[in-house]
């Protein structure tokens, strides 16, 4: 506040006022801490989403536990944290659990890759040929707004109960809306840009490598940080009706003998699957973003 | 001066399922070497219709766009054209933007290559090769633009109301340090502008459109007296008044009959 005053005053022409000035200037610890004042503020307001974030997982958790131990909800239909962790460490111990989520894991990247490569193909042919892309317009609706889980019960009678159609199930979900981002990316790239590879003597082919591809990575990286957890739910699905391994069996499996802890550990480690997806693909973002500057 | 470029009689439409609309009609006009022709007509008239059939973007319905050569064979100039905006690309850095042109008709030899430095050197924009174009000042990007096209070494070069994405005063200095790069290159030039001044300052000759369809409907041979010619000082010539007062007949007599 003092500064500011001393500050304010420096603008009148007054001779004693420029004496002061050049006081002031010598004197830099009185800016530094401004600065600081900023960068404390900042950090300040982090700690503090941070800590509350913190403390209503604590107290989620607390109230959970005791209201299991106080008998207010039933142990054995909603489980308590102390049960999820005591069956989590048992399931660790038999190594089911790492094998479970690791088939998971597999199922959902592979399905994810897929579908990035199939929508990335796609999108390609459907931007090279307007004429295709206008014949399959309605096609690609359809197939967007069906619910997928609906195919999943055909998915088995046409490829048997295993991971293939798993991975099937996982990318219906995913592929056509991926196409459709995929295709109106590379539509909203500026025209104008693509009339300067033609005036440059460029080809339709370059227009695409040179301009769409390269324009639409913001889009591409957006689409799959939205793929990845379509892909999660449908091999969740697959997995529901078709498998005997991936935590999806497990949750299956866990409500038809009633052991519902089974079915929350389950539950929980796939949010934090779902969590370290989304970051991963967050970090690959903003690795992109630093190396092409954007 | 030989014509690097002449129209005869270029007519176009533009087709939609409620009619036609007719938009160039009987353009005739040549473009000698060296010369600097702006064309300017009320908006929508087809100015950047007849700048495409120019560059090659449009052929032409009616009419024929080249030079025949003494034999009969038709010769056509190598054209580089320059839009609205520099559409440099953020995910390139300056250098492998003004390189762009030579990367696509898979000339990066020796020779274009010496010519991109050469004017990297002289457009003061050596320093800064390796920067992402958004680090430049608006009047560097468009200098970039300029190598980008000049690195194909084409002979006449269009321009479709370039900087008009320039805030005014940048646009002033822009506009004159571009045309004063062209002038240097020795190259021929084509403006498209909707900005009289520009058109005075700038051009040896004007050609006014008319509304649509698109007639030519002058043609005014711009001689300032000048100590200086650079657009900036063409500004004040005494005859610049008359020049634009001229203009703005032509333009503004064009518009009443159709009120």
């Amino acid at each position: 506040m003092k500064t500011n005053q001393i500050n304010e005053k420096n603008f009148s022409p007054n001779k004693r006022n420029l004496f002061r000035k050049r006081n002031v200037s010598r004197k830099e610890p009185a800016e530094l801490t401004k600065q600081e004042e900023f960068v404390k503020k900042h950090r300040r307001h982090h700690h503090e989403i941070a800590s509350w974030r913190t403390i209503l997982f604590v107290l989620f958790l607390a109230l959970w536990e005791i209201s299991a131990d106080l008998k207010w909800i039933d142990s054995f239909f909603f489980a308590s944290p102390s049960r999820v962790a005591k069956c989590f460490v048992d399931q660790m111990r038999n190594n089911s659990m790492l094998a479970h989520i690791g088939v998971t894991l597999f199922e959902t990247l592979f399905s994810f890759l897929l579908v990035l490569c199939a929508s990335l193909l796609v999108a390609t042919l459907l931007w090279y040929s307007p004429r295709l892309s206008e014949i399959l317009e309605p096609y690609l609706v359809v197939l967007n707004s069906l619910p997928k889980s609906a195919l999943a019960p055909l998915f088995i009678v046409w490829l048997g109960t295993g991971t293939r159609t798993i991975i099937v199930a996982g990318m219906s979900v995913a592929v056509f809306g991926s196409v459709i981002s995929f295709y109106t990316g590379f539509q909203q790239v500026d025209a104008e840009k693509i009339t300067l590879i033609y005036t440059l003597g460029g080809s339709r082919r370059d227009a695409f490598s040179k301009v769409v591809l390269p324009g639409s990575v913001p889009i591409l990286l957006s689409t799959a940080k939205v793929n990845i957890g379509l892909a999660l739910v449908g091999v969740i699905i697959g997995e529901f009706l078709a498998a005997r391994r991936g935590l999806g069996y497990l949750i299956i499996y866990g409500s038809q003998v009633f052991q519902l802890d089974m079915v929350i550990t389950s539950i929980i480690v796939l949010c934090i699957i779902a969590l370290g997806f989304y970051k991963s693909i967050q970090i690959i973002e903003h690795q992109i973003k630093i190396r092409f500057k954007m | 001066m030989q014509n690097i470029l002449e129209l005869k009689n270029i007519g176009y439409s533009y087709h939609s399922l409620h009619g036609e609309t007719r938009a160039l009609q009987n353009i005739s006009f040549g473009v000698r070497e060296g010369e600097f022709i702006a064309i300017v007509g009320p908006s929508g008239c087809g100015k950047s219709t007849l700048l495409s059939i120019i560059a090659g973007l449009l052929s032409p319905e009616e009419g024929t766009i080249a030079v025949s050569n003494p034999d009969g064979s038709l010769h056509y100039p190598k054209i580089g054209y320059m839009l609205q905006r520099d559409h440099l690309f953020e995910w390139r850095t300056v250098y492998r933007n003004v390189t762009l042109g030579l990367e696509l008709n898979h000339a990066m030899t020796k020779e274009h290559l010496d010519t991109v430095e050469r004017l990297l050197t002289d457009y003061g924009l050596d320093k800064f090769r390796d920067k992402r174009p958004s680090e430049l000042s608006g009047g560097m990007k468009q200098r970039a633009a300029l190598i980008r096209t000049l690195a194909l070494e084409p002979q006449l070069l269009l321009l479709d109301e370039p900087f008009s994405a320039l805030d005014y005063q940048t646009r002033l200095f822009v506009s004159a340090d571009i045309c004063r790069l062209i002038r240097a290159a020795g190259k021929t030039m084509i403006i498209i502008t909707h900005d009289l001044s520009e058109a005075i300052s700038l051009a040896d000759r004007i050609i006014v459109l008319s509304g649509r369809p698109a007639v030519v409907k002058n043609e005014v041979a711009v001689r300032l007296t000048l100590a200086d010619s650079s657009p900036l000082a063409a500004r004040n010539a005494p005859e610049f008044q008359q020049y634009f007062n001229m203009l703005w007949e032509d333009l503004t007599h064009e518009n009443k009959p159709n009120q």
